[in-house]
């Protein structure tokens, strides 16, 4: 190992230091490259392969499956569905999240570090199991939640959350919240509390603390929060796949379709590149944004 | 620092509620007494935590899940130790490039990566194996197990090193009795990282798991899929307890928050 490289000869240890990080990082390199780099080729080939009922998958380069999903509309609405949960999950989780972030921030020591547990925890608790607890509290028409909201006269007829983007996208923000509260929660904690009370004794009100020394504070953890609940949002598979049922596609569970069902896998493939391209051109273009924008808070 | 008002209390409340509801109902349920889904109203009863012990698969299932964690993740953090050395220590051409490559499993959605590792497993006859769900495995969470040891080889003071050598060490009593003690924090806290999403991991492994060697995830996604009855809730409420007691002694061991937030602020 190189971690003594300093105490050989010049010469010596220049050459071996150049070379040192690559042989550290070398299994890991291999692993990567084999195990990684290499199925994802795979996979974009795969995606201008040919298929057929009998023939099966054929390794011609065709654009065919590239052309059915632009022109079928069928894809372009399955997307645009998949967009748009992802969508309101990021609305949802950042207009809840990002105040009880700031609550979080406000308890003293321990009732803050009981309740950053109990907000946190579900994260590492199995996404199954979180989305059949939504599946319970949906449970049809007559579940547990439609009785509550007509009990606390919310609502007067029992709303389909079963099957529909509705309980996709409740069940979606419940399951990303987590992600949010800890972006804003980091963001808070390299704020410094005497701003705002230097702002409350030069005489600002409570809406403008929070409009003018808050908000443009928490923003930055609010985007960068966003964009990690939208890119897992829209490529989530067990909560739409449970809660939207056979009927209701979005792309990860249209893909996963075509891949263990019908066996189209060189379509399959093709979705699931789009997604990728997709997801990465929006979350590098984001990440961009939010960086030149907010230059001088994370630099 | 104001303290939280009534209001804020209320939703702070409400809150609560929202996260814990859909865990706590499942953990309810899990204890009918009926042969349906309903919630035991007058007497609990242990009838579908007895039923899961009928069902072989999802028993088979958990110990596969588990082996597959364990391994995985130690497998993974081997990995990253010398790589996070190397990362922390040397300024070499191509570091950039290499610790996105590295950290590039979390961004790229599990839907892309099952397909990618189905097709490829497919054509080298892994398709389906144990040994494919550990590579794959391996590769999702080494960024997880990486983070950790990365966070804790940069922090390592090297002065303790160099008194080492220049006391007569050699290199390899050096990295044996300096070096990994150092970084042994970060690479237990990133072993249980990385062991708890290898456990929970459903979305690549569904691609890739044949029936016989389904994940305790990947089994439950797929009874749930056929019919949801109060036997999958009693098989959640095990998991849910499992992960709530990995959960308390990680906090105690290693700090929640340390762990989650280190995680998700290092990235720039």
């Amino acid at each position: 190992m190189s971690a003594v490289a300093d105490t050989a000869p010049q010469g010596a240890a220049e050459e071996r230091s150049a070379r040192a990080p690559w042989a550290l990082t070398a299994p890991a390199l291999m692993l990567f490259v084999g195990v990684l780099l290499i199925p994802l080729a795979m996979t974009v080939m795969l995606s201008f392969h040919d298929w057929g009922q009998y023939k099966g998958i054929e390794p011609v380069f065709i654009l065919k499956n590239w052309r059915e999903i632009a022109t079928d509309l069928y894809y372009a609405e399955m997307f645009w569905r998949t967009f748009r949960i992802a969508l309101l999950t990021t609305l949802i989780t950042a207009v809840l999240g990002a105040p009880e972030a700031c609550i979080l921030n406000r308890m003293s020591g321990r009732w803050k570090s009981f309740f950053l547990l109990v907000i946190l925890g579900p994260l590492l608790i199995s996404v199954v199991a979180r989305t059949l607890g939504w599946a319970l509290l949906f449970g049809g028409n007559s579940g547990l939640l439609n009785k509550a909201l007509i009990s606390m006269g919310l609502i007067s007829a029992p709303l389909p959350f079963m099957f529909t983007e509705t309980g996709m996208v409740v069940a979606l923000a419940h399951v990303l919240m987590p992600y949010m509260v800890l972006a804003v929660w980091a963001a808070l904690q390299r704020l410094d509390p005497q701003v705002e009370n230097a702002a409350v004794a030069l005489g600002a009100g409570p809406v403008t603390v929070l409009r003018r020394i808050v908000l443009p504070q928490v923003m930055p953890g609010i985007l960068s929060g966003a964009i990690i609940v939208f890119a897992l949002a829209a490529s989530a598979f067990a909560t739409p796949a449970i809660i939207g049922g056979r009927r209701l596609k979005v792309a990860s569970t249209l893909a996963y379709d075509e891949f263990l069902n019908t066996l189209n896998w060189p379509l399959g493939a093709a979705v699931a590149v789009l997604l990728l391209l997709v997801l990465v051109l929006i979350v590098v273009g984001a990440s961009r944004l939010v960086e030149r924008r907010y230059a001088q808070v994370f630099g | 620092m104001s303290r939280n008002g009534p209001l804020a209390l209320c939703y702070h409340a409400l809150f609560v509620t929202f996260m814990l509801a859909p865990i706590l109902v499942v953990c309810f349920v899990a204890f009918t007494p009926e042969g349906y889904l309903s919630f035991p109203t007058d007497r609990w009863s242990l009838r579908w935590f007895y039923a899961i012990g009928r069902y072989p698969e999802f028993i088979s299932a958990f110990w596969r899940s588990l082996w597959l964690g364990a391994l995985s993740s130690a497998i993974a953090v081997a990995f990253s130790v010398p790589a996070a050395l190397a990362i922390a220590r040397y300024r070499f051409r191509g570091r950039e490039a290499m610790t996105a490559l590295f950290m590039s499993p979390l961004m790229i959605p599990h839907v892309v990566l099952g397909i990618a590792f189905l097709r490829f497993f497919t054509e080298l006859g892994l398709g389906g194996t144990f040994m494919g769900l550990v590579l794959a495995h391996i590769v999702i969470v080494l960024p997880f197990a990486l983070r950790l040891t990365l966070a804790s080889a940069v922090g390592l003071d090297r002065s303790i090193e160099h008194a080492a050598i220049s006391l007569g060490a050699s290199e390899g009593t050096v990295l044996r009795r300096i070096t990994l003690p150092l970084v042994l924090p970060g690479l237990v806290s990133g072993w249980a990282l990385a062991f708890i999403n290898s456990f929970d991991e459903v979305t690549m492994t569904v691609f890739i798991a044949a029936p016989g060697t389904e994940t305790l995830p990947v089994r439950m996604f797929l009874y749930i899929q056929d019919n949801i009855d109060p036997l999958v809730t009693s098989v959640s409420a095990c998991v849910i307890a499992v992960t709530v007691a990995a959960l308390i002694v990680l906090d105690r061991a290693y700090g929640l928050e340390r762990l989650l937030v280190g995680r998700s602020a290092d990235g720039r």
